[in-house]
């Protein structure tokens, strides 16, 4: 018998495979763990539709419930409620930030910020380069006082 | 038109649309316009995936997401001519995309509210990319339109050129009218409010509505379809059932 309380314990060391600092449970996209007569069942909601991780994290998601001994694991895709950046819990942002990566604003959904807090200096002195960075769930930005560029991940 | 034909259609559009994209990888003007395109790319052809997906599911013949976008013949595909006309300059481009985003993004918003769950969540998971697009091809329109001379006039050329392509876009049918519980008509005049405003701050002119194209969404293609669907096509039809 498989506690659901493990299950989201193990799927924490689950990481999106382009950002690593970020578990799928900081993330937000692990929506439920069911547990019936020995299966069991993880239901996770896409980020992107076209996120080419997923299809990794699915995997990863299935390859460390293995490692646990459940081998009878099922991934479930919901699309509703579409995913949304305030389910990325505190830890994950504050992760992000330590890693380089400006954390979602809330409320800017569709459209970006003029200027988001620097995730190395903290000045607000920045300005936006392209509304899509190095993946879709990024824009890039860029620092006027350290001079560096950076990943903001957007609100979505 | 059926409601597997009206799914498709969905499929098709971001499909063409995001195969279209995909041609300027490691093409674009500049390289954040070269990563912001394969991202668009990247995001309508993972809503092609899902809208096909559906559709396949709907038809129940057992045809997958890949069979229905790699097997199927020019006539049986269901996109809107707009999103099949050439890539051309950056101006053509954009001015494309934004002619389709400010539609698109209206659409899946009206199709969030359908009776058919499925329906409404693969709506709701689009239209949240599809804002992004959309403010980023209006930022475009806007920039070239309010540009030097030179960008303004092609812009405006793009966009005549295009305007004959979005009468297609509004086209009512049965079908949609049950899927929305609204006509395709009704988004009209968002979208018309949409591309007054921004031609209007790009300094361009809204050009006359005359003669409309039609016909995609009957399978009745311009000349591009054919060399886009070979390209696109060609691997899993030269080497059927192939893997990487």
């Amino acid at each position: 018998m498989t506690a659901v309380v493990d299950v989201l314990g193990w799927l924490d060391a689950v990481k999106d495979p382009e950002i690593p600092v970020l578990s799928i449970i900081d993330l937000g996209i692990v929506r439920a763990v069911r547990q019936d007569e020995g299966q069991v069942t993880v239901v996770i909601t896409p980020t992107y539709t076209g996120c080419p991780a997923m299809g990794v994290i699915a995997q990863d998601i299935s390859d460390t419930l293995r490692a646990h001994g459940v081998n009878e694991a099922r991934i479930e895709i919901a699309l509703a409620p579409a995913w949304t950046t305030d389910w990325m819990t505190e830890r994950g942002r504050e992760a992000l930030r330590a890693y380089g990566i400006a954390p979602p604003v809330a409320g800017t959904c569709g459209a970006l910020p003029a200027s988001v807090a620097c995730p190395r200096c903290g000045s607000a002195r920045t300005g936006l380069i392209s509304r899509f960075g190095s993946t879709a769930c990024k824009a890039l930005y860029r620092c006027d006082d350290c001079r560096e560029p950076f990943d903001h991940f957007k609100c979505h | 038109m059926s409601l597997f034909d009206h799914v498709l259609s969905l499929g098709d559009n971001a499909l063409i649309l995001g195969q279209q994209l995909s041609a300027l990888t490691g093409h674009g003007p500049v390289l954040e316009e070269d990563i912001a395109t394969a991202n668009i790319a990247l995001d309508l052809v993972g809503e092609a995936r899902l809208w096909l997906s559906l559709a396949g599911e709907i038809e129940g013949a057992g045809r997958s997401e890949d069979d229905l976008a790699f097997l199927r013949d020019e006539i049986d595909f269901r996109n809107v001519l707009l999103v099949e006309q050439p890539n051309g300059d950056f101006a053509d481009t954009m001015a494309r995309q934004f002619l389709f985003d400010a539609w698109h993004e209206a659409l899946l918003a009206a199709l969030c509210a359908s009776a058919d769950p499925r329906i409404a969540g693969i709506a709701g998971k689009c239209r949240k990319e599809a804002l992004y697009h959309l403010s980023h091809s209006a930022g475009w329109v806007i920039r070239l339109g309010d540009g030097t001379a030179f960008s303004h006039d092609r812009m405006q050329q793009a966009v005549r050129n295009l305007w004959p392509y979005t009468g297609e876009l509004f086209e009512a049918d049965a079908g949609g009218t049950a899927l929305i519980g609204a006509n395709a008509g009704d988004i009209r005049p968002l979208w018309r409010q949409r591309v007054a405003d921004t031609l209007a701050r790009a300094a361009l002119e809204v050009p006359a509505d005359r003669w409309m194209q039609g016909g995609g969404r009957r399978g009745i293609h311009s000349e591009h379809m054919g060399r886009l669907l070979a390209e696109m096509q060609h691997i899993p039809r030269s080497h059927p059932g192939a893997r990487w």
